[in-house]
């Protein structure tokens, strides 16, 4: 059976993943993706024609809540865990070039 | 003189604590020799609370001398699998990504544990972000099966069950999204539950298949599965898909433990069974002799699709997976990359320098499965199989209470077996897919032991919230066999 999946592909789904893969780990996952994807194909041998997808096995439905406020975490505990913070913001890298 | 580890479950400890019998400071002490002197060769914990836990022991201890009530799991040592969110300790999924991370709030589930004056001892390893089958992915250690230390513990709560086996707690939460409780359980020699989809609230459980997770006991009996049920089970408002007690009254699940169920039928698929190694199929007829003599009737059902369920469901479960993963952005929380050249870097190479291989694996996969192009022959696909899954178990349930079959086609495999095929690995998984696909419980029970002295579990499933009933049946079956009290020589 040929690849389902090539090294382009795989590179454009790593890049969609927003993943900064090596050509060693592109070049294995696309073999194991392949070979993963020829075994899901299997599902192509059941007709579904008419079945409806089932995204939740239980009846689900919106859960609304009283709008009261209530407290909420704070400034301290949300960026406790903030990789860079300036003051009482989360520090990033520009995003908008100046020129 | 050494601190006395009482060799009962956490009905029988709880009571004895309870009663001013058993002191849990003494227990909670002697459960962390047990762990000083085991753990360097186990591994089930990223995190253990020595001071923390001997400190809500002699809380404990205080409160019962003093006459107060106390909560259905006073004193006893639990453990709580390391993707739910607690305020002590750090919450690492066991990811480098979150190895520093430190929630700020309990999951529900460790609030019910509180609750209910639990001692939590520690929390412990997994595959990372619950995605393996063995415990191998772990980002941030190895745990090892207790009956045979070059074998793997199963997974993905591998360090929970591993915990449970080698009596470093009384009991354990795992979560279960294809199999994570019951197949470490089976390869642990434990009794392990996965709830109906809904029963237990996931608020504060780090996010892996959203429509498939679902978090449950670890215990040593069934009965205890039974006791902590009757903790964690329940609705919850910061969960909107936990259900709500109109729709499903939460049963007393200890109240009629011990009365067997009546005029009983028990769904076997029999061409399933021929597909597990010669031990198990041993194991599982066995186990269907015991509940023949016990005048259970037994009915061979059809289960056309089951075999189909692991595409659909390493569809399903990685396309969930790549969403709810886009969290760990290097922004807010977790690992970031040291210089960035730009904003996107702080994406990519936080999130490659901090997800192990099965994470970006799987996370690729589902990314693809929903691409463009790709989401009708494979995502749209996979729920349509779905549906036709839990259509062989609603026409089964028709003609039997529960259906019976092996937990995994083979015992605990050795370490690095299977590390370099994931599919090889998913495909261990063929019996327990089906049941989180469907939303349904399931239970692994002990059920005998292989050639190699490793144990085997017997998984029985049921309809939705029909866990009273399903824990009955395990119990008929436990009564009768003493593979429960087993346990593991550690070398």
């Amino acid at each position: 059976m040929g690849k389902r999946i090539n090294q382009t592909e795989a590179r454009k789904v790593a890049k969609l993943s927003r993943l900064d893969l090596s050509e060693e780990e592109i070049a294995e996952f696309t073999g194991q993706l392949s070979a993963i994807l020829d075994y899901v194909a299997k599902m192509n041998e059941l007709d579904t024609t008419g079945i409806e997808p089932l995204a939740h096995c239980l009846p689900i439905r919106n859960v609304f809540r009283e709008d009261v406020i209530k407290e909420s975490l704070g400034t301290e505990k949300t960026l406790a865990n903030a990789p860079q913070r300036d003051g009482e913001f989360f520090k990033v890298p520009k995003i908008i070039d100046s020129k | 003189m050494r601190d006395e580890l009482p060799d009962i479950d956490c009905r029988g400890l709880r009571d004895q604590i309870a009663a001013g019998d058993v002191k849990s400071v003494a227990v909670t002490k002697a459960v962390f020799e047990q762990i000083e002197k085991h753990e360097r060769t186990i591994g089930a914990y990223i995190n253990t609370f020595k001071e923390q836990a001997l400190a809500k022991a002699q809380k404990i201890d205080d409160k019962i001398a003093a006459g107060e009530p106390v909560g259905k799991l006073a004193g006893v040592p639990v453990a709580i699998k390391d993707n739910m969110c607690t305020t002590f300790g750090a919450t690492t999924c066991a990811s480098k990504i979150l190895e520093n991370f430190h929630s700020p709030y309990n999951a529900t589930v460790v609030e019910k544990l509180l609750a209910a004056d639990a001692v939590i001892v520690g929390k412990t390893n997994m595959d990372e972000f619950a995605m393996g089958s063995s415990t191998e992915n772990s980002g941030l250690k190895q745990t090892v099966n207790p009956w045979d230390t070059s074998r793997v513990p199963g997974g993905s709560s591998g360090g929970s069950t591993a915990a449970v086996a080698a009596r470093f707690c009384y009991a354990a939460l795992g979560s279960d999204t294809g199999g994570s409780i019951r197949q470490p359980a089976s390869f642990c020699g434990v009794v392990g539950l996965k709830p109906t989809y809904g029963r237990v609230s996931r608020f504060g459980l780090v996010a892996y298949g959203s429509s498939l997770d679902q978090i449950g006991p670890i215990t040593r009996t069934v009965g205890d599965c039974a006791l902590m049920m009757n903790v964690i089970a329940g609705y919850d408002p910061a969960d909107s898909t936990s259900i709500d007690e109109k729709t499903a009254p939460v049963p007393d699940y200890l109240e009629k433990l011990d009365e067997p169920i009546k005029r009983l039928k028990i769904g076997t698929v029999p061409e399933l069974n021929a597909g597990s190694d010669s031990d198990v199929q041993k194991a599982i007829s066995g186990a269907i002799e015991v509940y023949k003599k016990l005048g259970v009737e037994i009915v061979e059902i059809e289960m056309p699709h089951f075999d189909y369920a692991i595409a659909p469901y390493y569809i399903i479960a990685t396309a969930e997976a790549s969403s709810n993963l886009a969290r760990y952005d290097g922004v807010h929380y977790g690992h970031r990359t040291k210089n960035p050249k730009d904003y996107i870097e702080v994406y990519t190479k936080s999130r490659a320098e901090g997800f192990g291989k099965e994470v970006k694996r799987r996370i690729m996969l589902g990314t693809y499965a929903l691409s463009s192009g790709y989401y009708d022959a494979y995502y749209l696909k996979a729920l349509k199989v779905r549906n036709l899954i839990r259509g062989d178990f609603t026409k089964a349930f028709e003609r039997c209470e529960v259906i019976l079959m092996p937990v995994s086609p083979t015992t605990a495999f050795k370490i690095d077996e299977k590390v370099d095929d994931p599919l090889k690995m998913y495909l261990s998984d063929i019996y327990t897919i089906a049941a989180n696909l469907a939303g349904i419980p399931s239970i692994s029970v002990p059920c005998g032991f292989d050639k190699n002295n490793l144990p085997i579990g017997l998984q029985i499933l049921s309809p939705a919230f029909s866990e009273d009933k399903l824990l009955r049946i395990a119990r008929m079956y436990e009564k009768e066999t003493d593979w429960h009290k087993k346990k593991p020589v550690i070398s």
